[in-house]
């Protein structure tokens, strides 16, 4: 009986992780189209309904996916047959995975049981959102190269060199985040956030690492592959790695995208805005430090924290889609200059500053 | 560039801050509209098809062939807007009129509206204004060129477009797209 208890509450944390990132990731589509439509003074797509029944153009995502499904699945006669179908998958998969070790919630205790808010839970989760974010890169190198076309192949290789330049950036902004909170598990990060400094201001990773946070978010939007750093993939007018893709592989090769946009939104949010913290609640209920404190039972705590990780996610893609909807794109060696020149030495700038901060403050 | 631009950083937060103003101008224009304040607008878009922006009195717009009080063609077939016509699209094959006072009357008049250019000359060289561009109709289309064929019938049916420029009298359906 406990067997099975513990197989269904495993099953539950990796299903609600799986069906967060996949179904923001299908919504992202609306979102986009959405969002854009707004911050230009339009509408966006709203023709799409049920019965007479538009909802705010909430359909199209579906109609998207029964377009795509249903187009015809195109495959040059000299692609690489076995790794020309792999790849999508390759892409989606690790952008699926890659959500797995980031916590939505403290631990949650239901009848005598410990249930920890999270999908996996690894001592080194850092790492393996990095490695998984990493390998999806090996999906796009693979389209290009797969494809047996030229355009594709130059599209993998700016893709690939694009993902080196921001994974350094990432991962040497990262070492601040690690060296604060001294931990690589993603939920002693979020859980030390939870601390005040000197009694009032939240300990986020915003607050005491600023720089990181700002080289992350950088490089992590240039590791989604979007616009501002869509090189890989140049729509417009540079071919890009999946030119010969088509119906839904094309297809994966977006939601890939969207989901490395919830990724790295998750991964901002756990290392620099508190993940699952609501600021000043504790296990007990709120206790602000003006004196107020208002107990709040388990199950309430525990249904705030997932909502706010739920709402402070949002907010980062919302951000996330802001720039993508503002800013141009940047040419192929300017996102490479600012990937090695500024945000790699800034990066290692920011670890120096920050030890030697630590070497003097702390003990 | 001044060092402030090169940054880069500074220059970004200010575009931000531009389009998310226009985003929160917009939401709160949405919100407020979905709340009944009808005059809130979160958008400038016509939403064409149950939406229209009001036609000039001047535009040209679908032919209609002008009928007297006894509902017949206006039209004396003078082949004066046949002869003025730049592409060659009206056809007309005249007959005689019943009425000694009237001297001819079209058989037929066709339109042929995949050559038509919407010059207008026909209107101006009309001496009888028998033939007008005021129906207000630019939605017409065929699946077929004989399609775009419009017959003397389906001229007369047609009604002059209302005060602000809205069609009165619904598309003339092509001869080949008849049940």
């Amino acid at each position: 009986m406990t067997a099975l208890a513990d197989l269904g509450i495993a099953f539950g944390r990796v299903a609600f992780v799986m069906l967060f990132v996949l179904n923001l990731g299908g919504l992202l589509g609306w979102v986009e189209r959405k969002q854009s439509a707004i911050m230009q003074d339009r509408i966006g797509a709203n023709r799409a309904s049920i019965l007479g029944f538009r909802v705010l153009g909430l359909f199209h995502p579906i109609a998207d996916a029964i377009k795509l499904l249903t187009k015809e699945d195109f495959r040059p006669a000299r692609a690489d047959r076995f790794l020309f179908g792999l790849a999508p998958f390759v892409s989606v998969f690790f952008g699926l995975v890659a959500f797995a070790s980031i916590p939505f919630g403290d631990t949650l205790r239901v009848a005598g049981r410990e249930i920890p808010l999270q999908a996996v839970t690894l001592n080194v989760g850092v790492l393996y959102v990095f490695a998984m974010l990493s390998l999806g890169v090996y999906g796009v190198m693979m389209a290009g190269w797969s494809s047996a076309n030229n355009y594709a192949l130059l599209g993998g290789q700016r893709a690939a060199a694009l993902m080196i330049s921001a994974e350094i950036a990432i991962g040497a902004s990262i070492i601040g985040v690690v060296m604060i909170y001294g931990s690589l598990d993603l939920q002693e990060i979020v859980r030390a956030q939870g601390e005040l400094l000197w009694g009032w201001l939240p300990a986020w990773g915003i607050v005491t690492q600023l720089p990181a946070f700002v080289i992350f978010l950088t490089a992590g939007i240039a590791a989604t592959k979007r616009v501002p750093f869509d090189t890989p993939e140049g729509e417009s007018e540079i071919i890009g790695y999946f030119v010969e893709y088509s119906g839904m592989k094309a297809g994966m090769f977006m939601m890939a995208d969207f989901l490395e946009t919830v990724v790295i939104a998750g991964l901002t949010t756990s290392l620099f805005l508190g993940g699952w913290q609501v600021p000043y609640l504790t296990a007990e209920g709120f206790r602000f430090p003006w004196g107020w404190a208002w107990a709040l039972p388990h199950l309430a705590v525990a249904l705030l924290q997932v909502g706010a990780f739920v709402v402070k996610v949002c907010a980062m893609i919302f951000f996330m889609m802001l720039v993508r909807w503002t800013l141009p794109r940047f040419r192929y060696d300017q996102a490479m200059r600012l990937g090695w020149l500024g945000l790699f030495p800034l990066s290692i700038l920011n670890i120096v500053v920050t030890g030697l901060v630590l070497l003097l403050w702390k003990p | 560039m001044t060092m402030l631009q090169r940054v880069y950083l500074v220059e970004v937060l200010s575009g931000v801050a531009l389009t998310a103003a226009h985003f929160f101008r917009n939401m709160g224009a949405h919100t407020a509209r979905a709340l009944g304040r009808k005059d809130a607008r979160g958008a400038v878009t016509i939403q064409y098809p149950e939406e229209r922006r009001p036609y000039s009195p001047r535009l040209r717009s679908l032919h209609r062939l002008v009928r007297r009080e006894d509902g017949s063609p206006r039209c004396v077939a003078c082949m004066m807007c046949e002869t003025v016509c730049p592409a060659h699209c009206i056809y007309i094959v005249a007959d005689e009129h019943p009425n000694p006072e009237i001297e001819k009357v079209p058989r037929r008049f066709d339109i042929d509206l995949g050559k038509c250019v919407f010059c207008g000359y026909c209107v101006e060289a009309c001496p009888e204004d028998a033939i007008r561009m005021d129906t207000g109709i630019l939605e017409f289309s065929s699946y077929s060129r004989t399609g775009m064929i419009y017959t003397k019938e389906m001229l007369l049916s047609l009604e002059p477009a209302g005060p602000d420029g809205r069609p009165a009298s619904p598309v003339p359906i092509p001869a080949d797209r008849r049940p």
